[in-house]
């Protein structure tokens, strides 16, 4: 089974991190990659840029608007996700509990829905 | 700790002891845990909300059977007259009725339903939590968090092991003697494991299952003090709860075996370790748990009193190989070795594992590879390897420690 991690926290209180301190947790972000990578969990990762440079896109009865900002405002943003392969939900939250992000924000453990986006 | 929670922690054990107890009891007789916890679960939410405050009343059976007997009865009739059907709903009346008639005869069948828990017919990975549950009370909530599972799905895992003990017509006995070394080393494995996962937590939540695993080692090691098994695992935990105080240094950083200032270990709990740990060898044949007790005791000996104890460590590991060649062992085993051949023979002989899958997520291997590359001068594997083991760590302590390891290696 595939399962989505996304990662949120709070992006001003990140800002203010100081850069070594930071490097320390990019760091740990880079082994946590490499650890899913070596039990042969890992598909996919991306850091998201921060929600100032978002906007939103929606076409409602022939009307397109577009807005500046994420979809909705919230304490803290989405912003980066792992896609992994996991036994179950049980082994996918386990590798969510190892992710350093969830010591410093939220992680949302997903299933991809398998059956969709095949042609109909 | 204050004094005020210091009775609050009493009147809690109290209450979970005659809950549990009761659970027993009912359950012995009518086969239903599951029954028997709804009978007693309001009255016991009563105790745990009136007791600290009020003190435990001077007979705690008799108090939870009266609460049950008045406030349950129609509770009781409206679900089971739905669910279960009369018969059962008079058979745990009467049941209660008659104990709460004689609570100072109520026979403690704790162990009989520890043994239903560790029962074949539970899944191996839910008989924990099933006796975390049925004997001690603790709310799924609680050890959903302590196993990472949200709590509603813990509830309805330990609703489907009930169901199944059930479906399985599970006694809730102690088995016969020529099948009791058998079961009651899944009772052992299934207390270890919730002391192990408590252990493993660096700061213990809302239920310190390390603590809860240790009680229910007591009660077993009251219930059948004939077990040797039983006190080598009990002396085990011990061991291991004596060394908390210095796990983690004054700054909240973590101090592996090696780094601990052992001033800061628990003597008391030492010493009953040691008592258990003798009773269990004289008693006879030895075990998993009373070698590993054993090694817990050589290593006391060795930062404690200078002695040198590692060949002896060596040699029980050698025999805990001869029980269960499992990796873990493999591995405690070499780095013990590294002690005293050096980390290249360690090296060597933890070789075979590198190709094991089921290293490939366990950060114990990780962190030990790395260190015993490190040792051996192989910068770059030991990087490699300790980079896992942060990757594998969920506690940030743990997962520091190793930075600053790894970050060492440039230094040296």
């Amino acid at each position: 089974m595939r399962y989505m991690l996304m990662l949120y926290a709070d992006e001003a209180a990140g800002a203010q991190i100081p850069p070594e301190e930071m490097k320390g947790y990019m760091d740990q972000m880079y082994a946590y990659g490499a650890a899913l990578t070596k039990a042969g969990a890992f598909i996919q990762t991306h850091p998201l840029a921060r929600t100032d440079q978002a906007c939103t896109v929606r076409v409602q009865d022939g009307r397109m608007t577009v807005q500046d900002g994420p979809y909705a405002e919230t304490r803290e943003q989405f912003g980066g996700y792992f896609l992994i392969e996991a036994r179950d939900m049980d082994a996918a939250r386990q590798w969510a509990a190892r992710c350093p992000a969830a010591t410093w924000g939220t992680i949302e453990v997903r299933p991809l829905s398998e059956n969709a986006g095949k042609p109909g | 700790m204050t004094d005020a929670a210091t009775a609050r922690g009493v009147a809690e054990r109290v209450a979970r002891e005659s809950y549990g107890r009761l659970v027993a009891f009912l359950a012995a007789r009518t086969r239903d845990l599951a029954g028997a916890e709804d009978a007693l679960s309001e009255a016991f939410a009563a105790a745990l909300d009136q007791w600290p405050r009020e003190g435990a009343p001077a007979n705690p059976d008799a108090w939870l059977l009266s609460v049950a007997r008045r406030r349950q009865t129609d509770a009781w009739r409206r679900r089971w007259t739905q669910a279960e059907g009369e018969a059962q709903l008079t058979t745990m009346m009467d049941e209660i009725e008659a104990a709460a008639g004689t609570p100072d005869a109520i026979p403690d069948r704790r162990l009989a339903l520890m043994f239903a828990c560790a029962h074949p017919a539970v899944e191996r990975d839910m008989r924990t939590p099933l006796m975390l549950q049925a004997v001690l009370g603790l709310p799924a909530r609680d050890i959903g968090a302590a196993f990472l599972v949200p709590p509603a799905t813990m509830g309805q895992r330990l609703v489907r092991a009930k169901a199944r003990l059930k479906t399985a017509q599970a006694a809730f006995r102690i088995p016969e003697t020529e099948e009791l070394p058998e079961r009651l080393d899944a009772v052992l494995e299934a207390v270890y494991a919730a002391f192990t996962t408590g252990w493993a937590d660096g700061e213990p939540g809302e239920a310190d299952l390390a603590r809860e695993a240790i009680w229910l080692g007591r009660v077993i090691v009251g219930l059948i003090p004939d077990q040797p098994e039983a006190r080598g695992a009990l002396a085990l935990m011990l061991y291991a709860e004596a060394r908390r105080p210095a796990r983690r240094t004054a700054d909240g950083d973590y101090a592996p075996l090696e780094e601990q200032d052992a001033a800061l270990w628990d003597l008391p709990l030492i010493a009953e370790a040691e008592t258990l740990l003798r009773q269990a060898n004289a008693a006879g044949p030895s075990g998993r748990y009373q070698i590993e007790a054993a090694i817990q005791s050589a290593h006391v000996a060795r930062r404690l009193h200078d002695a040198d104890s590692w060949p002896a460590i060596i040699a029980l590991y050698e025999v805990l190989l001869t029980l269960s060649a499992s990796p873990v062992v493999r591995l405690n085993h070499a780095m013990t070795t590294a002690r005293v051949e050096g980390a290249e023979v360690a090296l060597a002989l933890i070789q075979p594992l590198d190709t094991d899958p089921r290293m490939a997520g366990y950060q114990p291997y990780w962190a030990a590879r790395g260190q015993l590359c490190a040792e051996a001068g192989r910068r770059a594997k030991a990087h490699e390897a300790l980079t896992l083991a942060i990757g594998l760590t969920a506690d940030p302590a743990v997962r520091r420690y190793l930075q600053q390891r790894r970050g060492r290696l440039k230094a040296d």
